[in-house]
């Protein structure tokens, strides 16, 4: 063997309470290398790269870097062993300037203690115009689009100037024309010799930039390919433990009818949503697609009346209704199953019991308002058969359940209260892959029972795989509605980024 | 005087605007609007009112408010909550007391006990809320009360009286500015905000005090010791118990072991009338002095026009209410 790698991973193990979310992987990556980490959700990935930039601890394993075994302790510690992190969800501190996120820890000081608000923006200016990218050092970044927020995560991590930089779905909401920039950027840091780990889901992007492809899956390593010798197909197969085709549709059932249920017209926010108007009808899975800030999850919530709405009509079966706040959309016979739900969805510290007949408390007091436990308890178990409910019992808490099976109770209690038209917003996320194979199925029979369905999904091919139609979103705005048959990764992502190149 | 020091960190751009500048600061803007629109109203309405005598009355009112007003924005910019500062000045008053009358400690080095144990408190909430990672209400809530009773304990729940040591009394009632007769205790509210502004618009420990209140997680990947900032920031909140308590006890001449619950809630409502954010991340040392003379100005016109004194605590919240929902308005409509 020639000279040691770059970063050497080995035998590293990492459990949290029930989950083993990493089972004696490796990796490895060399100097002047795009190695990519693909894995379907809950493969590890993430939880790899926080061991690698200290905000997790590591149960067993070895780390070495050119060689030398290191233990990154905390995230400072990894900075100074030369690992630095774009991390996925965004990690910016809103009320401070661009200048002082990018050099957050590192300001430029007088006498150690006193801060040089010209040198730390001239020194960001520096770091920016070497990237070529504009921004402006001076703006809040509450005030930036996301965007150019992670522009701005980009530029702090790469001003670290690590060997190893991680870089962990750094696109997902970015444009073309930026994403094109920041792979000019990484082309440049691979000639000087950088190693990068490249997360991503986007399979095209992965062709294009990267030299090797490491796959997880379920926490445990699976495989390491050379990219130019690989088929996406071998990798996608490799990802969920399957032949599969990446661009089937099997699940779509054919509806009949063009009963329009929901009508959605002129919708306007005041933040973001411009003239939103689609329709959906009934037994129909709509899928709505577009980047990170498109507005996809702020028209649910314009539709549920937690965002306030400017201008706009929602018409429910032909009457137009006002929503004001969600016990009216609750009324109106919508539920909104949001990406948070573990904030937004359910009471964790709560049995199943509790959670799936909380929004329909009335059906189960009598006339002197005592709760009937035995009535709640019944329909709660009658939902967990039909929804297939893994628990040990209607009276397990919530916390202990899986993130699927979670997901399976927010579903339950919107159908204990009757809702006919039902938001998913981002419905797999944080789920494993055989729980969302099932989660998949139970969308499917939900439209085919007759409930409307809206998904929120930012990952295509799920989008392409349960919508009859799929509603594209730019920039606050409906961009386009495509028939699944017309529709494909490319035109989708055209849409998407229309207002935007 | 904070205001100088912000326009100065645009040095390198064109100055920005008058308008911007008053947009940015919208929230002081308006809270110094508003004093100024109080004080007119009450100078018109009794002419005994604007004089200089009674100025000087009500900044010397303001001052132990004031200084623990100013210590506990620090606090509240990172999201956290001092309840411990009104007790807290009990105990350093009666130490401070303690030290001199009963030890028979010289007045230097009876103020340092007093800002001693003031950093001392400090430090213990600190170390509560980093190491045993209490809750800040829950940490300083604790320390309220075990300063309230150490303080009944120390001095046998009866006042210590100081009148006559030294020259302590000078400390808060002396006047270096004699031309105005200024009492000193206003000139070490003003001395000590102005420090206090500078340090957190240029020095590190204002910027991550910034950064931690923005976003705490982030910061602390971003490879910042989060913890030991955060002790600092109550550490300085505590200095400022030590100096407001020294400064009580030389107004008054005693330590008065009753006295002091209550005004944490003061000192909160002088914050947040300066448009000091309770969720972190935003506020400023000016906002702070600003309402904080709102809250003295007001309890002190309406004595002057003869108002039962019981309505002060209701003027006192409706003022909150009121600047409070002007923030949240502007906010929402994104001004």
């Amino acid at each position: 063997m020639g000279q040691p790698a770059l970063l050497e991973v080995s035998n590293i193990s990492k459990g949290f309470p029930g989950v083993q979310a990493l089972d004696d992987v490796q990796f490895e990556l060399r100097a002047g290398e795009v190695h990519a980490l693909v894995g379907e959700n809950g493969a590890g990935k993430s939880t790899l790269m926080k061991i690698l930039s200290g905000i997790y601890k590591r149960d067993a394993g070895l780390i070495k870097i050119n060689g030398a075994e290191v233990n990154v302790t905390d995230p400072h510690h990894a900075q100074l062993t030369g690992i630095s992190i774009i991390h996925q969800e965004m990690n910016l501190m809103p009320h401070l300037t661009v200048a002082q996120n990018i050099l957050i820890g590192r300001e430029p000081r007088i006498a150690k203690f006193f801060l040089s608000e010209a040198q730390l923006n001239k020194k960001a200016q520096l770091l920016l115009d070497e990237l070529g990218l504009a921004l402006n050092t001076k703006d809040l970044v509450e005030n930036l689009t996301v965007a150019k927020q992670q522009m701005v995560e980009i530029v702090k991590a790469l001003s670290y100037k690590s060997d190893i930089i991680i870089m962990d779905e750094p696109t997902s909401a970015l444009t073309k024309a930026e994403t094109e920039t920041l792979f000019e950027i990484i082309n440049n840091l691979k000639k000087s010799g950088k190693g990068i780990i490249y997360i991503s889901h986007r399979m095209e992007e992965l062709a294009r930039i990267s030299d090797r492809i490491t796959v997880f899956r379920d926490g445990r390593y699976i495989d390491t390919l050379e990219t130019n010798t690989t088929e996406i197909g071998k990798i996608i197969s490799l990802m969920v433990g399957r032949e599969v085709d990446h661009n089937a549709r099997p699940e779509l059932t054919k509806k009949d009818g063009n009963d329009i249920v929901l009508k959605v017209e002129g919708l306007s926010t005041r933040r973001l949503l411009q003239n939103v108007t689609f329709d959906l009808r009934k037994g129909e899975i709509l899928g709505f697609a577009g980047l990170m800030g498109a507005g996809r999850t702020e028209v649910a919530l314009a539709m549920i009346g937690l965002d306030k709405v400017q201008a706009g009509k929602i018409i429910i079966e032909g009457k137009e209704v006002k929503i004001k706040n969600p016990a009216q959309a609750v009324a109106a016979g919508i539920g909104y199953l949001s990406e948070d739900r573990k904030r937004f969805g359910l009471l964790l510290a709560q049995d199943v019991v509790f959670n799936t007949v909380l929004s329909s408390v009335k059906k189960f007091v009598n006339s002197f308002g005592i709760f009937n436990k035995l009535k709640a308890r019944r329909q709660t178990e009658s939902s967990i058969d039909s929804l297939q409910i893994k628990t040990p019992s209607s009276s397990q808490t919530v916390k202990n359940l899986s993130g699927g099976n979670q997901q399976k109770v927010v579903i339950a209690k919107w159908l204990t209260r009757e809702c006919d038209i039902l938001i998913f917003d981002e419905p797999t996320r944080g789920i494993d892959v055989g729980a969302k194979e099932e989660i998949y199925r139970l969308l499917n029979d939900l439209a085919r029972q007759g409930k409307s369905i809206i998904m929120i999904s930012s990952e295509l091919p799920e989008v392409l795989r349960l919508s009859d139609r799929i509603v594209v979103m730019c920039e606050g705005r409906v961009t386009g509605v495509l028939n699944n048959e017309d529709a494909n990764q490319e035109n989708i992502m055209q849409l998407a980024t229309k207002y935007r190149d | 005087m904070s205001k100088a020091l912000t326009t100065t960190e645009n040095e390198t751009e064109a100055k920005p605007g008058f308008a911007t500048l008053i947009k940015r600061q919208l929230q002081q803007s308006l809270a110094f609007a508003s004093l100024v629109v109080i004080f007119v109203f009450f100078a018109f309405s009794n002419p005994a009112f604007a004089t200089l005598s009674n100025i000087n009355g009500i900044l010397l009112s303001t001052a132990v408010i004031g200084l623990l007003a100013v210590g506990t924005t620090f606090v509240i910019i990172t999201a956290g909550i001092d309840l411990s500062i009104g007790t807290g000045v009990t105990l350093t008053s009666v130490l401070t007391a303690y030290a001199m009358k009963n030890l028979g400690f010289p007045v230097w080095l009876g103020i340092l006990v007093g800002v001693g144990t003031g950093a001392l408190i400090g430090l213990i909430n600190g170390l509560n809320i980093t190491f045993l990672q209490l809750p800040p209400f829950i940490a300083t809530l604790a320390m309220m009360l075990i300063a309230k009773g150490l303080a009944l304990v120390i001095s046998g729940t009866a006042p210590i009286y100081v009148s006559g040591i030294g020259n302590f009394e000078a400390v808060a009632l002396g006047s270096i500015i004699p031309r105005w007769n200024t009492p000193n205790a206003v000139v070490i509210l003003f001395v000590s905000a102005i420090i206090a502004s500078f340090v957190l618009n240029r020095t590190i420990l204002g910027r991550y005090t910034f950064s931690i209140g923005s976003n705490e997680e982030a910061t602390a990947i971003s490879g910042i010791n989060v913890r030991k900032w955060k002790i600092i920031v109550y550490v300085v909140g505590g200095i400022f118990i030590g100096m407001a308590g020294v400064v009580l006890t030389s107004r008054l001449g005693s330590a008065q072991p009753a006295l002091g619950q209550g005004y944490e809630l003061e000192a909160i409502a002088a914050v947040i009338i300066g448009g000091t954010s309770l969720f972190g991340g935003r506020g400023s040392i000016l906002g702070t002095v600003i309402g904080a003379l709102i809250l003295s100005v007001l309890i002190n016109g309406l004595r002057i026009m003869s108002i039962q004194q019981e309505w002060q605590p209701v003027v006192v919240g409706l003022v909150i209410v009121f600047a409070v929902y002007t923030d949240s308005l502007r906010r929402r409509k994104g001004l």
